[in-house]
C-alpha cells in the first residue's frame, strides 16, 4: 500500500483532478456571506460624499439640511474626523495600503471622487440619500493633469524616472545603433478599472469598549490589512481581526486597503456602533483602483536572420498626487527573450486620480501588449513568420539571471496552439483572407508571468467524527482557493473531499498569503500538506502509544490511505484511533516558504494566444472571432478552475484591445465614464470560442505540487495577438489601447 | 434618491389627475430608477401606471397598426404583425439595450427614453437639459457620443432610442390623454430640437399621459405590386448592450432596378430620431446601386457638425446608411424583409 504521506505528489489521485467547488453550493444558494450583505446588530450605515472636482480646496460644507434628514446620525469630515497615523506603508514588514493618505486627513483636493465626507444614517438609503444632501463648495483650481496620454500636457508627462527600477546588460544603445533591422515604436494604453463583480465594502465593530476592532472586508489580503489598521488606529495587532470570507474578485484592486475602510472603523469607534459602508459603484472606480495608462517605447535591434542583439524598453506609468505606485511595465522583458544587449527603464507620472494599484498581470501585460507588438513589427519586417520568429529567439535558460528554466514549454504552447488554431492555413498578405464583407486576420503572441511563493502557515485538525478541518489565513477571491485546500488535504489522507472543511479569509488562523500575483496555490498548498503530515504523525502517535489502537507498533511504520491508518495487516479509521483515546482531534502545523530553489532556478509560466479577427472595413466594426491558447503553468491543481482562469483572462484581454478605457475629461481630469454602461467590458456576444489547452508538466523543481499558478497570465498575450492579427487584416499598425472605432476609421479612409 | 410619494393609478383619467411637474409616471422604470438613484431625476411623487389597459396591440380598418403605451418592448418586437408587417421596428427593438430590459421597458417609456449624455447623468457637471440655464459641459468635454445633426449652442445630448429611429423611417401618430380629453400628435413632432430649452424633450403635458402609438400603414400597402425591403443597422462600441455610435433605419420599395420610394433615419448621431429627409428624395427614382447609396449618405451628414470627439461618426455614419439601404435592397430583391437581427 502506497503510504499517502510520503507521496511525491508525482501521481496524485485528487489533485489535478477535476473537483467541483466545495463553496459552490453556498454560493448557488446565497448563503455565502459577502461583506456587503452582512449586518450585525445595531449596524449603522456609510455612505461617503465625493469630491466633484479633482484639483482644488474644498472650501466649505453645507450640512444642515443633510444632518435633519430621517435617520442621519452623523456626518464625518476634515474637520471632525478623528485624527490618526497613516500606515508605514511598507510591503516588506506587511502593512502596506493602497492609498497612504488618510480620508479628510486635509482639505485638498487631489483626485475625482476623493472622499470629503461620510454621511452615517440607520440605513443605507437614508445615508445615501442625506448624502446627496450635503453641498461641498470647492475652490477648482486649473492646471489638473488629466491623463498620460493627454496631448495638451505634453510638457508636464515626462515622469520621474526611477533609478533603482531599472536594469541593463550589455551595451544595448550601442548594439540598437548598429542593428541591420530596427524597429522604434511608442505604444499607449488607456487606464482601466478592474470594475471587479462586488465593490469594496467594510463592516467594522469595535468591541470590549472599544478596545478590539474586528473587520469585515472584501480583501484580497487580510493580515496586510490587519497590520495596517493596526498602525493606523494605534492598535496591537493581536487586537484587530479582519476577515474575508468570500469576495466578488478582486483582480488586485483588494490586495491593500483603501481609505474607505479607515473611514468606517474611525467612524464607527465614534460612534460606538458597528458601521457598514460599501463604495457605490462610481466611487469605486474613482477611489478604489485602476490599472494606471501606459506610455512605452520598445526598440528592438535584431540581424538578418531576426536573432535579437538589442531590446531597449522606456515605460512611463502613472501615478495619483498622493501615493507612489509603480506599474513595472518592462519586468517580464529581461527574461522574455534571449538577448545579449538589453535595458529597461521606468518612470512615473503624479497625477489626478485615485491612486492606481495593481490590476491583474500588472505591468507585465501592458509590457507585453508592447514587446509581443514589437516582435511582430519584427517579423513583417525580415518577412519572417512571427512563429519562428520567437523560436530563434528562444530563452532556453534565463537570460536575466542566468539560471536555468525550472521547466519551460513554451515552445510546445507554440506549436500547439498553432496547430489548434491552423497557422499554417494563413495567408501572410494583408488582407488576403476575406469571407463576404469581412477581412479575416490571424495573430499570434507569446505571453508569461512570473511563479513566485510566500511564506505561509496552516492548521489541521483530525476530528473523532472523521471529519478533516483545514485552515489557513489566505483568501478565496473566487478563484477556487477552498477547493485546492480540500483536494489537497484529501489527497494526503484518503479522506473524501465532502467530509472535509476548509476554513480561510481571517487572521486569527495561521497567517497565509495575499491572493495576488498567481502566488497563492504554490504559497498555501505546501504549508497545508505540511500541516497534514504534523497531524499525520500525531495520530499516529497516538494510536501507537499506551491504549492506542496500535499501541506497541512502530509509529513510523504506519502507513495512511483512505482515512485510516494501518500496519500492513490491522487498518483503524482516524475516527477509531481518536476514539480509543477519547480524543476529539489531533492537530497539526505546517509552514512553508520560498528556499534554495530560487538559487537555483528560475522560474516562469509561458504560453501562446492564437487569434482570429474579422473587420469589415465598409462599416469599421471588428469581432474577435476565435481565440486558441495553449498554457504552460505547471500542474493544475483542479483542471476547470484552472482553465476558467484562463478563459476570463482571456476575455479581459479582449476588453483591454478593444473596449476599455476610464475616460478622464482633459480639462478637468473628472471620471467622466464611471459605471459600468459607459466604461465599455465585452459582452457575451464580444466572447468568441475559447479554445484553452493545459499542457501538464508540473514543475516539482518549484514545489511538491508542481504548481505554478493560473490567475494572471491568460491576460497577458491577448492585447498584442489581437492588434497583430488587425494588423495583418487592414495592415496598419495598432500601437495604441484600446483600438477604437476612430482608428479603424482612420485606416479606412486613408485607404 | 429623494423620498417621494407612491400611488398606482386605476385609470387613465386618474393618473392625468396626478399629473405635474412634480409627478413622474412610472411604467418600466429602466429611466426612472436609474435617474432618481442619481439624483438626476426628483420626483415629489411617482404614479405607477402598470395597472391601466395599454397592453394590447391592435390592427385598424385602415390597415395601420396600434400599440398600446405599455406593451413592452420584447411583446412588441415578437408580435407576429410588427415582424410582418414592420419588421424594421422588430430589429430596432432587438437591437436595443438588454433583453432583460426589454422585458421590462414599454413604447411609451422608450418614446420619453431620456439621453446617456455623461454630463447630464452626473450632478456635478453643467447641464441645461437638466439644470437650465447651467450651461453645457459636454460641448468642449469628451462628446464622443454627441450630436452631429440637430444641436445647439446649449445641449448636443443624443436622443438614445433604437426604437424611435425605426418610428422616423415608418412614420407614427400618437395618442396623448389628459384632463382636456385626447389629442393626437405626429411622431415626428414629439421630439422638439433642443435650441434653447433642452429640458423640454417631449410635445407632452405635464398632466398628458401618452395611451397609444399608431404605426403608419406598411410601405407596401402602398405600392402592392413593389418589392420592399428594409434593415436596421447599428454600429457600437460593442457587440450588444450598447447605445449606437451611429445607426441606420432604412425602408426601400424597388420597381426592378430603381428605388421608387425611401425612408432614412439615423439614430446616434442627431438630438432626435432623424428623419433624413432629403437624402431619402435623392434616393427615389434612382438605381439601388452603391453610387445612390454614397450619395445619399453625403446628403444626409450634408448638415453635420462635427465637435472635438465625434467627428468620426460622421464617416460611421455615413457607412452605417451606405451599408442599410445595400441590404435592404437585398432584402428587398431577396422578394421580402429581411428579418435577420441587426449584428452589428
Amino acid at each position: 500500500m502506497n503510504d499517502l504521506t510520503q507521496s511525491t505528489l508525482a501521481q496524485p489521485k485528487v489533485v489535478g483532478q477535476r473537483t467541483p467547488r466545495i463553496d459552490g453550493e453556498f454560493k448557488l444558494t446565497g448563503r455565502a456571506g459577502y461583506t456587503g450583505e452582512l449586518s450585525v446588530e445595531g449596524m449603522l450605515y456609510g455612505y461617503p460624499v465625493a469630491a466633484s472636482i479633482a484639483h482644488g480646496t474644498l472650501e466649505r460644507l453645507e450640512l444642515d439640511e443633510a444632518l435633519a434628514m430621517p435617520g442621519v446620525v452623523d456626518i464625518f469630515h476634515h474637520a471632525n474626523f478623528p485624527r490618526l497615523h497613516r500606515s508605514p506603508n511598507s510591503m516588506g514588514h506587511g502593512d502596506q495600503v493602497s492609498e497612504v493618505r488618510l480620508p479628510f486627513e486635509d482639505e485638498r483636493i487631489y483626485y475625482h471622487g476623493q472622499y470629503v465626507a461620510l454621511v452615517v444614517a440607520e440605513s443605507f438609503a437614508q445615508a445615501r440619500a442625506a448624502a446627496q444632501r450635503v453641498v461641498a463648495r470647492y475652490r477648482q483650481e486649473t492646471g489638473a493633469i488629466s491623463s498620460l496620454l493627454d496631448g495638451a500636457h505634453d510638457s508636464h508627462t515626462e515622469g520621474e524616472l526611477l533609478e533603482d527600477s531599472g536594469t541593463t546588460r550589455g551595451d544595448p544603445e550601442a548594439a540598437f545603433a548598429g542593428a541591420a533591422v530596427q524597429i522604434d515604436a511608442v505604444y499607449h494604453i488607456a487606464a482601466e478599472s478592474h470594475l471587479q463583480m462586488e465593490m469594496h465594502a467594510t463592516l467594522a465593530e469595535w468591541r470590549d469598549d472599544g478596545s478590539r476592532l474586528v473587520v469585515h472586508e472584501s480583501s484580497q489580503g487580510v493580515f496586510y490589512q490587519r497590520n495596517a489598521m493596526a498602525r493606523i488606529f494605534d492598535l496591537a495587532q493581536e487586537n484587530i481581526e479582519v476577515i474575508s470570507h468570500y469576495i466578488g474578485s478582486g483582480f488586485g484592486n483588494k490586495l491593500f486597503m483603501w481609505p474607505h475602510a479607515v473611514a468606517a472603523a474611525g467612524a464607527a469607534r465614534e460612534l460606538g456602533r458597528p458601521l457598514k459602508l460599501v463604495l457605490p459603484r462610481a466611487q469605486d472606480m474613482t477611489g478604489g483602483g485602476n490599472r494606471p495608462a501606459s506610455r512605452q517605447r520598445l526598440r528592438l535591434g535584431a540581424d538578418r536572420d531576426g536573432r535579437l542583439n538589442a531590446v531597449i524598453h522606456d515605460s512611463t506609468t502613472e501615478t495619483s498626487l498622493v501615493d507612489r505606485y509603480v506599474d513595472a511595465c518592462g519586468s517580464a522583458t529581461p527574461s522574455f527573450y534571449a538577448c545579449d544587449n538589453l535595458a529597461v527603464s521606468q518612470r512615473i507620472l503624479a497625477l489626478n486620480h485615485g491612486t492606481p494599484c495593481p490590476m491583474r498581470a500588472p505591468g507585465e501585460v501592458s509590457g507585453i501588449f508592447a514587446l509581443e507588438t514589437a516582435m511582430d513589427e519584427l517579423a513583417v519586417a525580415l518577412a519572417m513568420d512571427p512563429v519562428e520568429l520567437r523560436l530563434r529567439n528562444y530563452a532556453h535558460e534565463d537570460p536575466e539571471s542566468g539560471l536555468p528554466w525550472s521547466s519551460k514549454q513554451l515552445d510546445k504552447c507554440l506549436h500547439s496552439a498553432a496547430e489548434r488554431f491552423g497557422w499554417a492555413q494563413r495567408d501572410p498578405g494583408i488582407g488576403a483572407m476575406r469571407d463576404g464583407d469581412e477581412i479575416i486576420g490571424y495573430g499570434m503572441a507569446a505571453c508569461t508571468w512570473f511563479a513566485g511563493r510566500q511564506p505561509c502557515q496552516a492548521r489541521v485538525e483530525l476530528r473523532a467524527d472523521g471529519t478533516l478541518f483545514a485552515a489557513c489565513g489566505t483568501q478565496d477571491i473566487g478563484t477556487g482557493t477552498y477547493t485546492i485546500v480540500a483536494q489537497t488535504v484529501a489527497e494526503l489522507t484518503g479522506v473524501a473531499v465532502a467530509d472535509i472543511e476548509v476554513k480561510l479569509g481571517e487572521t486569527s488562523l495561521p497567517t497565509g498569503p495575499l491572493s495576488g500575483g498567481s502566488m497563492a496555490t504554490a504559497t498555501t498548498l505546501p504549508a497545508v500538506a505540511a500541516a497534514v503530515r504534523d497531524a499525520l504523525s500525531a495520530l499516529k502517535e497516538v494510536a501507537t502509544g499506551h491504549g492506542g489502537v496500535f499501541a506497541g507498533v512502530d509509529a513510523d511504520s504506519l502507513t495512511v490511505a483512505e482515512g485510516a491508518l494501518s500496519d500492513g495487516e490491522r487498518s483503524h479509521s482516524f475516527a477509531e484511533v481518536l476514539e480509543a483515546m477519547r480524543l476529539s482531534s489531533v492537530n497539526g502545523q505546517g509552514s512553508s516558504a520560498p528556499g534554495e530553489e530560487k538559487k537555483q532556478y528560475s522560474f516562469r509560466s509561458f504560453g501562446a494566444h492564437f487569434v482570429e479577427v474579422r473587420v469589415d472595413p465598409s462599416i469599421s466594426r471588428v469581432r474577435v472571432a476565435r481565440v486558441v491558447s495553449s498554457m504552460d503553468i505547471g500542474r493544475a491543481i483542479n483542471p476547470p478552475t484552472a482553465r476558467n482562469q484562463v478563459e476570463g483572462g482571456i476575455v479581459m484581454g479582449i476588453g483591454m484591445g478593444l473596449f476599455e478605457k476610464l475616460d478622464y475629461d482633459p480639462r478637468d481630469a473628472r471620471l467622466i465614464n464611471a459605471n459600468v454602461a459607459d466604461y465599455i467590458v465585452p459582452v457575451h456576444a464580444d466572447i468568441p470560442e475559447i479554445d484553452v489547452e493545459l499542457l501538464d508538466y508540473p514543475d516539482f523543481k518549484f514545489n511538491e505540487f508542481g504548481a505554478r499558478g493560473v490567475g494572471e497570465i491568460g491576460l497577458t498575450g491577448i492585447a498584442p495577438a489581437i492588434s497583430n492579427a488587425l494588423y495583418h487584416a487592414t495592415g496598419k499598425r495598432y500601437r495604441d489601447l484600446p483600438v477604437t472605432i476612430e482608428a479603424l476609421l482612420a485606416d479606412h479612409a486613408s485607404g | 434618491m429623494r423620498a417621494f410619494d407612491f400611488s398606482r393609478a386605476e385609470s387613465v383619467g386618474s393618473a392625468a389627475q396626478h399629473g405635474n411637474a412634480e409627478t413622474a409616471f412610472v411604467a418600466g422604470g429602466t429611466t426612472l430608477l436609474d435617474l432618481v438613484k442619481l439624483d438626476v431625476m426628483r420626483p415629489a411623487a411617482v404614479v405607477d401606471i402598470n395597472a391601466l389597459p395599454l397592453k394590447t396591440v391592435e390592427r385598424l380598418a385602415d390597415g395601420r397598426l396600434r400599440i398600446g403605451a405599455l406593451v413592452t418592448n420584447t411583446d412588441l418586437a415578437h408580435h407576429p404583425e410588427v415582424k410582418r408587417d414592420y419588421p424594421l421596428l422588430s430589429q430596432a427593438l432587438l437591437a436595443g439595450a438588454s433583453t432583460q430590459l426589454r422585458n421590462m421597458a414599454t413604447t411609451a417609456g422608450n418614446l420619453m427614453q431620456r439621453t446617456r449624455c455623461p454630463y447630464f447623468r452626473d450632478v456635478g457637471s453643467a447641464c441645461n437639459k437638466r439644470q437650465p440655464g447651467s450651461g453645457c459641459d459636454a460641448r468642449d468635454g469628451i462628446n464622443r457620443m454627441h450630436a452631429l445633426l440637430g444641436g445647439s449652442a446649449d445641449c448636443i445630448a443624443v436622443h438614445p432610442s433604437d426604437m424611435c429611429v425605426a418610428l422616423a423611417a415608418i412614420g407614427a401618430t400618437l395618442t396623448l390623454e389628459g384632463p382636456a380629453g385626447e389629442r393626437e400628435v405626429a411622431f415626428a413632432d414629439f421630439h422638439p430640437l433642443p435650441g434653447d430649452t433642452p429640458h423640454i424633450e417631449h410635445d407632452l403635458a405635464a398632466d398628458e399621459l401618452i395611451t397609444a402609438l399608431t404605426l403608419d400603414a406598411p410601405l407596401t400597402l402602398d405600392a402592392p405590386l413593389a418589392r420592399a425591403g428594409s434593415h436596421y443597422l447599428k454600429l457600437r462600441d460593442r457587440a450588444s448592450y450598447e447605445f449606437a455610435l451611429a445607426s441606420a433605419a432604412v425602408q426601400l420599395n424597388l420597381d426592378g432596378e430603381r428605388i421608387t420610394e425611401a425612408r432614412l433615419a439615423l439614430g446616434g448621431v442627431a438630438t432626435k430620431p432623424w428623419r433624413a429627409s432629403e437624402a431619402e428624395a435623392a434616393l427615389v427614382g434612382r438605381p439601388a446601386e452603391l453610387a445612390s447609396f454614397e450619395r445619399a449618405a453625403e446628403i444626409a451628414l450634408r448638415d453635420a457638425r462635427p465637435l472635438a470627439h465625434n467627428a468620426f461618426k460622421v464617416d460611421l455614419a455615413k457607412q452605417a446608411i451606405v451599408r442599410a439601404l445595400r441590404d435592404a435592397t437585398r432584402a428587398a430583391r431577396q422578394g421580402g424583409t429581411d428579418t435577420q437581427e441587426s449584428q452589428a
